[in-house]
């Protein structure tokens, strides 16, 4: 479908980018990678008067190593991030799970704040940034602000990010010694979406599970933790059956939604059986 | 004149393709590339409804928006809104209600054509498509076929006053013939298969230009369409421009599947409007059009019964179909269950066989022709059926098939359904592909896993197929009601420099055929492949054809080639024995070169030939000037390509995730022009067959929204999704064409799917689990083991 007309400005800076946005009005929207806002403007689900492309802004690019955290700019795109070295070294989990991102054409345009700034549920990178605790830093023309992750995502497409503002960058603490990660997505064929996601980092001490962090992908309106799982894994020791039992849990507080990939009752299914494989395979079993 | 390269031999050499560079790098007229000067173009608006009535149709509005040149709703379009044609009436009595361009104050189905704009630019016709008002009346919908058919059932067509098109019966032995055949079984299995509906899917969507200044005076369609003659036949009738002042060009196209055999709605429209406002018109679909309105396939509930002794000697087969037309006949929509219906009894001898089909209404988008159009179907329900017995009478599955096919030694064979097979070896085919699949070592490892209750389970699928293809001897398609002929032509001219025309009548959209038609004249001629230029889709340039479709082009088309060839080289050897001083028959032909017998040294080869044929300066008396020849070829038969696909498919039990482990087949397609291309074919088939078993499926609500209306949820496999294949081939040459050729387009289509399905239900026999409903995506897999697993069937 051919998109309704808009304007497109290209500002330089994330300042002259919220200026933009602000002079726009409440129809302006950021464009990054345009994976996910080109197919609503040709479907016609979007017809914002002002794209303001963050796509260049040099400060939204790059990857810094900062000693305990790694920052990276929200306009890195998904191909800058699982090849970064820093990532690999150090958010491993996060490079593992941008390579389930979609296909490399994508990957070669999508962006990894759009992807959060997004907000799809189905979306696998929101639950990375929630098991690893990262730090957004959100700009608008009221300043600079930081937001956990926790308190990011707040519903369908529907993030802290308000309509002036923009996001800027995403700070991911690094793990110790002793963590293991793994992103392990479900889905129907290879280059979908996950119709559940489990991003998974555990805390390994002789034997037994000391630590663990799970988010869920496309178990609720947001990205959500399963911390009842968390909580009953803590002191098991790592093997697959112990792993299979704490995660009868996984489900608990997640409201699964019922689509042609799963209902309410196999996505649930899922829950379980993908945080099980998540586990045991950040503990290494 | 210029050195001239030599011949080498090209049949049979797995050449590149000729025309790829082009069509890779998209250095070619797509349809939607051509720009014509004072062009309008055509945006439509489509029924978001599955059933309703139009209470209220303005299109007024539109003409305010900027461009907008014009506005029609059917009231407005009046006498120009043509219906769709249907050339395949298959009984006299089918229900045949009229398929307008736009909808005349009712709609049936989502995606059915209600208004049009047209504009300057596209952006401007789809901007004013929102200045249109319409408003609906919801009718009940009805989706379901066994709904549709139920006393009482919501009306697709009120006036019709039934849901059904059509019944249609074949009874080769007779009434009664099934019955006491099977009174004679120890084992009886029944089934009801579902063949869910698909979605063609194309890369290039459909698009059309229609211009009515012509290069003189004619209206030229360029349209994304595989049967640019039919088209032009068809155009003619509906629309009432006169036959010989329309030119249909298919330009490059992006892929059809059977899904640009058609004579659309669109096309009709672009024709019409241009002829009446005098300026080109174009259209291009966007893929949600494309999804809920270029044609769909398959969509039949197959009841299939098979009767056979305790020693598994098939005694008969009855075979009830409902097969779903959607909301309206196109091209030969109710045709193509018919196309599948010889095929049910495949490689088996038995009998008796009766076979019966219902044609249903719906409020669904029409189906038609998608690869394999009816054997596909066939094949599926006729090789599960064999697996589901083969478990009844505790029989390995490919030993009941080898008790039952017909033996090498017994062709020509005529089946059960009354087809006569010219030749096949099933017994090579299978040997070959069981040896490349390590079956036997597959079976232990299937054993081992079993018993030891791995979440993952192993199973083996098998399909046996034969299709029949080579679209067709005239005479029998006429004996079946299709309006047409089968034939296929060709011409060939040998121009003054020694380069040739080769003009077909068949319409490649990415078969290959300018390679593998050029290496047929190659051999035939004795000139290279690269001094063959081979013309096609354009009804002006090549005026006499039947198309691309069924697997008929090299069957029937190549025919035409060899004919018409040897007919240049009948003409040459005169001119050649004439300036030589000899008889024709003292000339032997070799390589391009005619030289005379026991007199080496006096030669001429066929591009001097050419030229003495141009000049006219010493041709014996009598003799018409130029080098060419054309042949239109009826087919004698059919032909009927067979082979063995094997699949070794893991089932995650936990999830229900099934992924192919390994994939072999083994092909008889005959003698093959170009294997390279072969290949490629199979490989294609294979990758959307499996796509029918494992991904893809058209999904209505009840109210007749197509859930399925974008890749989101329409799953096309993509390379990832997909095992390495394994293709190796017998060559058992067809004896019914004399290049021995069968046809290959459709064979991987045809017969993965079953193999496919068949090893999913292998890996969860032991769970109870008899059937899985396409396509096994994940959850549907979960459920059907779960219900196994509870006692359920
Ligand atoms: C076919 C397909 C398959 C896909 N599969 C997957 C998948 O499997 N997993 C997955 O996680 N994703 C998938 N995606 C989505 C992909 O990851 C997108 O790249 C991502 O969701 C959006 O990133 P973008 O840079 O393209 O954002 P855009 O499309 O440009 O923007 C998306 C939204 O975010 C906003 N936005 C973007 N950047 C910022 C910013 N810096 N500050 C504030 N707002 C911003 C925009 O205003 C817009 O509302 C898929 C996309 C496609 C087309």
């Amino acid at each position: 479908m051919i998109p309704s007309k808009f304007d497109y400005v290209r500002p330089k800076s994330v300042d002259e980018a919220v200026a933009a946005l602000k002079a726009g009005g409440e129809d302006s929207k950021v464009i990054a990678g345009g994976q996910s806002m080109l197919p609503l403007l040709r479907l016609r689900l979007a017809a914002p008067s002002v794209l303001v492309d963050c796509a260049r802004i040099d400060e939204m690019k790059g990857i810094k190593d900062n000693g305990d955290s790694v920052t990276i700019g929200a306009a890195s795109t998904h191909w800058d991030v699982m090849n970064s070295d820093i990532v690999k070294t150090h958010v491993k989990l996060l490079a593992d799970a941008t390579a389930t991102v979609a296909d490399p054409q994508i990957r070669h345009r999508g962006t990894f704040g759009g992807a959060l700034a997004h907000g799809d549920p189905a979306g696998d990178l929101p639950a990375v940034v929630l098991a690893l605790d990262a730090t957004l830093e959100i700009a608008g023309s009221k300043g600079r602000r930081q937001v956990a992750a926790k308190d990011f995502f707040l519903d369908y497409f529907t993030t802290a990010v308000g309509p002036d503002e923009i996001l800027v960058s995403i700070t991911i603490p690094k793990l110790g010694k002793g963590w293991g990660t793994c992103y392990e997505k479900f889905n129907r064929s290879a280059n979908g979406w996950a119709v559940v996601g489990v991003a998974a980092a555990v805390k390994v001490d002789g034997g037994k599970i000391t630590e663990a962090r799970i988010a869920l992908t496309n178990c609720a309106a947001i990205p959500v933790r399963a911390s009842s799982v968390e909580s009953a894994l803590k002191g098991v020791a790592v093997s697959a059956s112990e792993i299979e039992k704490a995660s009868q849990s996984a489900a608990d507080g997640t409201r699964a939604t019922s689509d042609l990939a799963a209902d309410k009752e196999y996505r649930e299914h899922l829950m379980r059986v993908i945080t099980a494989r998540a586990v045991s395979c950040a503990a290494g079993v | 004149m210029t050195e001239l390269a030599e011949h080498v031999a090209a049949i049979g050499r797995p050449l590149k393709r000729k025309e790829d560079a082009r069509l890779l790098t998209g250095k070619t007229q797509w349809t939607d590339n051509i720009q014509l000067a004072g062009a309008l173009h055509m945006a439509i608006l489509r029924s978001p409804m599955g059933h309703a009535k139009i209470t209220k149709l303005d299109v007024s509005g539109a003409l305010k928006y900027p461009g907008v040149e014009a506005a029609y709703g059917a009231a407005e379009l009046g006498d120009l809104n043509a219906s769709v044609p249907c050339v395949w009436p298959v009984t006299d009595d089918m229900v045949a209600p009229d398929f307008p361009a736009l909808a005349k104050g009712e709609v049936r189905h989502m995606g059915d054509c209600v208004a049009l704009v047209l504009a300057g630019t596209a952006a401007q016709a789809a901007d004013a498509l929102e200045g249109i008002v319409v408003e609906y009346s919801a009718l009940p919908a009805v989706i379901n076929m066994d709904d549709a058919i139920k006393e009482g059932s919501p009306l697709v067509h009120s006036d019709k006053g039934t849901n059904k098109c059509y019944t249609y019966k074949l009874q080769p032995q007779g009434d009664g013939a099934y019955e006491a055949a099977k009174a004679k079984a120890d084992v009886v299995v029944k089934r009801r298969f579902v063949n869910q509906r698909l979605i063609p899917s194309a890369m290039e969507p459909r698009a059309v230009v229609a211009s009515p200044m012509g290069t003189s005076g004619e209206l030229t369609i360029w349209s994304a369409t595989q049967v640019p003659h039919v088209l032009r036949v068809l155009l003619a009738l509906v629309t009432g421009v006169s036959e010989n002042k329309l030119r249909v060009v298919a330009p490059d196209v992006g892929g059809g599947f059977g899904g640009k055999l058609q004579c659309y709605r669109e096309e009709i429209l672009c024709v019409a409007l241009a002829n009446k406002l005098g300026r080109p018109i174009k259209w291009t679909e966007t893929r949600s059009e494309d999804m809920m309105a270029t044609h769909h396939g398959r969509d039949q509930l197959q009841d299939i019964e098979i009767a056979a002794t305790k020693d598994g000697k098939l005694l008969g087969l009855k075979v009830d179909l409902i097969a779903n037309m959607g909301a309206y006949l196109q091209i030969i929509t109710p045709g193509i269950p018919l196309l599948g219906m010889f095929m049910y009894p495949a490689i088996y001898k038995m009998d008796a066989y009766d076979f019966s089909c219902i044609g249903v209404f719906t409020n669904t988008t029409p189906t038609d022709a998608y690869r394999g159009a009816g054997r596909p179907e066939s094949t599926y329900a006729i090789e599960r059926i064999m697996d589901e017995l083969a478990n009844e009478l505790g029989m390995e599955p490919m030993e009941l098939r080898k008790k039952n096919w017909i033996k090498h030694e017994e062709f020509p064979y005529t089946t059960v359904a009354g087809l006569t097979y010219d030749s096949g070896n099933y017994e090579a085919a299978t040997d070959k592909a069981m040896a490349l699949f390590k079956y036997d070592e597959l079976r232990k490892e299937q054993v081992k896993r079993r018993a030891s209750g791995d979440k993952v389970q192993l199973g083996i699928g098998i399909s046996t197929f034969t299709e029949m293809c080579g679209l067709a001897p005239s005479r029998t398609l006429g004996a079946l009601k299709y309006v047409a002929g089968g034939w296929e032509h060709c011409t060939i001219r040998v121009l003054p420099t020694g380069k040739v025309e080769l003009v077909t009548g068949t319409s490649p959209h990415g078969q290959g055929h300018e390679t593998a038609w050029s290496q047929i004249a190659s051999d035939t001629l004795g000139i290279p492949v690269d001094d063959i230029e081979v013309i096609h889709g354009d009804t002006r340039t090549s005026p006499y054809g039947m198309d691309t479709y069924g697997s008929r082009s090299l069957a029937v088309g190549g025919q035409a080639i060899l004919r018409a060839g040897e007919k240049v080289v009948e003409k040459a050897r005169l001119i050649a024995a004439h300036q030589l001083e000899c008889s024709a028959n003292d000339l032997e032909f070799d390589h391009g070169v005619f030289r005379v017998k026991g007199d080496p040294s006096k030669e001429k080869a066929i591009q001097a030939v050419a030229f003495e044929a141009f000049s006219a300066h010493d041709l014996p008396d009598g003799l018409e000037p130029t080098l060419q020849a054309e042949s239109t070829v009826d087919p004698q038969d059919f032909s009927y390509p067979h082979g063995t696909h094997l699949c070794a498919m893991e089932v995650d039990t936990e999830t229900g995730k099934s992924t192919i482990r390994s994939y072999v087949c083994v092909d008889d397609i005959g003698i093959q022009i170009n294997p390279l291309i072969v290949e490629g074919q199979v490989h294609g088939g294979l990758a959307q067959g499996i796509a029918q078993a494992l991904y893809e499926g058209a999904v209505y609500d009840s109210d007749g929204q197509l859930l399925t209306a974008s890749f989101a949820d329409y799953l096309v496999p993509s390379a990832p999704d997909l095992p390495s294949f394994v293709t190796d081939h017998t060559v058992t040459p067809s004896t019914t064409n004399p290049l021995g050729t069968k046809g290959v387009g459709e064979a991987g289509a045809i017969a993965s799917t079953p193999a496919v399905i068949n090893a999913i239900v292998d890996a969860l026999r032991p769970y109870g689990v008899n059937d899985v409903p396409m396509p096994a995506l994940p959850m549907t897999v979960w459920r059907t083991l779960n219900a196994a697993r509870q006692g359920g069937k």
